[in-house]
């Protein structure tokens, strides 16, 4: 991976094909705004899966977080929570024009806010821990979060809250959150690509290389763990709002916290397209999204045992994934040297970095 | 709120609940610390943490589920799950786990979760999403003058849970192939220098497992229920055990089962069934933040 910032032909290209595509396929503007969330997942999944070496299970409870912030704050600068969530299927209320989008707007502002600074504050459990403890525990506080929402009454538990509806035509709500999801895909992409190029990224793959031995090169490993974790957090709780209005209908087990579509669909889309990659988890993204609108249509009842399958198939056999594959078989083209035969591999391994603890 | 302190006063007046639920948290903790010593088992010799162990226990219990249906007593479910997972487990291990063996952590993590959700939703595919129990007919004794029941399936199955967990430590501890896994998980390079066959040790280690979570299953089914979608409180569970205990205590492992049993039956009286899955996890959360700041003592770094 070149370190320099997003060159302006490829800004170009992801504006043309952001603009362009609902356009040509207007008959499946919901999948390819969902494709761009997809794409918001895999690229924050990977800031600290691929480029940090720090694989969470629990990256969902961000989106979470964010959804259930929007909805309180957009609820709550009009309308008393409690009684709104209560009394959601006796009475019909409505938020005029002004009210939905200025709640809209501080409700999206206020998600990112409360996932960063959820982020800070979990991350003083989780990152002490290493390796498959690191997996659990964020893999905990997304199913406890989604189990304490489920039994909070103000918040509708269960029965989830009705958002807002969107004043307007069908047509133009579609298009509405088709761009904010690509605006935000985007926003995310030509983000990290620079945050990449700084001295940053160079800090998070020494983390994931050898985090003891950054350590003892005077890096502050935790405040670097802590900015990357806040940073998914902080893209993850706005994705989460804006896609809480698109459904319409928030719950905290399927929709707000669900760990095993969308949090594994991060992780999945990630290894598929290539972990530590910077265009890796774009290309598993897409990928994944065809394949799984594909199962979902032709395998339904069967596509989970199908997502498992996939999982397993992908995590034994193909877990260099398609731009890991690519730049195993054509370094050159990535601008790697690769040194003559017999001589040590090429520089930039993808994986992780030795554990403490394995059986070898 | 109220409903709480209710039960906790209602704890303390009547003492007598407590020794009742003291038991039945003993009884069905010996069923965790049962598969409890199987992750931890598997987790020590080949540093795979399975994510599919509860998984593999709500196989057992449909499997001695449909015996019942079938007119055969439940309790020969045991033995039939156990030859049924062992099978189940060389197949895994053949297909997958052998292949990620030597492959970081998160790899196995992650093929073991995806293997736990094609069993669940295989589960969910063949017996439907409804919660099932495997009637065993045995009656319900009471003690204490009747204040406390006690079903006699729960004492089977707490005798049941502690035979095979002395027949198994027996098998670990004198025969040949248990001295092998005890040293392929020692050291497992040494191990080979030294002649032992390590890919059978993993392979038997594997399926030794997978049939433990099949009695264990098995005695699930008898003593509680089954429903495809448990087997992931279970595999918390039974993570929480082991981690809590550290993976190569066994004496640890099978206090902390217990221990376990005892706090759910507890937490589920004074705060309501509805938050046992969410007294897990947070029980959870809490064991991997002590076990951090007991690090913490000893690893100074920069900060």
């Amino acid at each position: 991976m070149s370190r320099t910032p997003i060159h302006p032909l490829t800004i170009g290209l992801l504006l043309l094909i952001g603009v362009g595509a609902p356009l040509l396929f207007p008959a499946y503007g919901n999948q390819v705004a969902v494709l761009w969330l997809m794409i918001v997942f895999a690229s924050t999944w990977d800031i600290l899966g691929g480029q940090m070496g720090y694989n969470s299970l629990g990256n969902i409870f961000f989106f979470g977080a964010g959804m259930y912030t929007s909805a309180v704050v957009q609820i709550g600068l009009f309308y008393d929570v409690g009684m709104y969530t209560s009394g959601a299927r006796t009475t019909h209320i409505v938020f005029t024009t002004a009210q939905y989008f200025t709640g809209f707007a501080l409700g999206t502002i206020a998600a990112g806010v409360v996932a960063a600074l959820l982020a800070v504050a979990t991350s003083w459990v989780v990152f002490g821990l290493r390796g498959p403890y690191f997996a659990i525990g964020t893999l905990g506080v997304a199913v406890a979060a989604a189990e304490l929402i489920s039994s909070w009454e103000w918040v509708g538990a269960a029965a989830g809250i009705s958002m807002p509806v969107f004043p307007g035509a069908p047509e133009t709500q579609k298009l509405f959150f088709y761009f904010l999801l690509f605006g935000l895909a985007f926003a995310v992409l030509v983000g990290l690509r620079w945050l990449y190029s700084t001295s940053f990224g160079l800090a998070i793959n020494a983390i994931r290389d050898d985090e003891e031995k950054a350590e003892a090169m005077g890096l502050h490993t935790r405040r670097y763990k802590r900015t990357a974790w806040t940073i998914a957090a902080f893209f993850l709780g706005i994705a989460g709002a804006i896609f809480g209005n698109m459904t319409g209908f928030i719950e905290p087990r399927d929709i707000a916290f669900p760990t095993t579509t969308f949090n594994i669909f991060m992780i999945l889309m990630v290894l598929l397209g290539g972990k530590g990659t910077f265009w890796g988890p774009v290309v598993g993204a897409v990928v994944f999204q065809v394949i799984k609108e594909v199962t979902w249509t032709y395998f339904l009842g069967w596509q989970f045992v199908a997502l498992g399958l996939l999982i397993v198939i992908i995590v034994v056999y193909f877990q260099q994934g398609i731009v890991g594959w690519l730049m195993e078989r054509y370094p050159e083209r990535f601008g790697i040297r690769v040194a003559p035969r017999e001589k040590e591999k090429p520089a930039r391994t993808i994986g992780l970095a030795p554990h403490a603890e394995g059986a070898e | 709120m109220e409903q709480v302190i209710g039960n906790i006063s209602l704890l303390g007046a009547m003492p007598i609940f407590n020794l009742g639920l003291l038991i039945d948290g003993l009884l069905v903790g010996s069923i965790f610390a049962l598969a409890a010593y199987g992750l931890a088992l598997v987790w020590g010799v080949m540093s795979v943490k399975n994510l599919a162990q509860g998984d593999f226990i709500m196989i057992g219990g449909y499997i001695t589920w449909t015996l019942g249906r079938l007119g055969i007593e439940p309790l020969f479910g045991v033995p039939v799950a156990m030859v049924v997972l062992w099978g189940i487990g060389w197949v895994l291990y053949r297909t997958v786990i052998s292949k990620v063996i030597a492959r970081d952590l998160f790899t196995s993590l992650l093929a073991t979760f995806g293997i736990a959700i094609v069993i669940q939703q295989g589960l969910n595919l063949v017996f439907g999403p409804d919660t099932q129990s495997a009637h065993a007919n045995l009656p319900i004794f009471s003690i204490a003058g009747g204040l406390i029941p006690i079903a006699a399936t729960r004492i089977v199955g707490f005798v049941l849970a502690i035979l095979l967990a002395i027949a198994v430590i027996l098998f670990m501890k004198k025969s040949r192939m248990g001295q092998a896994i005890r040293a392929t998980a020692q050291d497992s390079r040494a191990a080979r220098v030294l002649g032992i066959d390590t890919e059978k040790v993993y392979s038997f280690t594997f399926c030794l497992n997978a049939a433990i979570c099949g009695a264990a299953g098995a005695l699930v089914a008898i003593v509680w229920n089954v429903q495809p979608f448990l087997g992931t409180t279970y595999s918390i569970r039974l993570f929480v055990i082991v981690t809590a205990a550290g993976f190569g205590n066994l004496p640890g492992v099978v206090a902390a089962g217990f221990g376990m049993g005892v706090f759910e039956q507890f937490g589920g009286f004074v705060l309501g069934a509805q938050f046992q899955q969410a007294l897990i996890v947070l029980l959870l959360l809490i064991v991997l933040a002590v076990r951090q700041l007991q690090q913490m003592r000893v690893r100074q770094a920069v900060q």
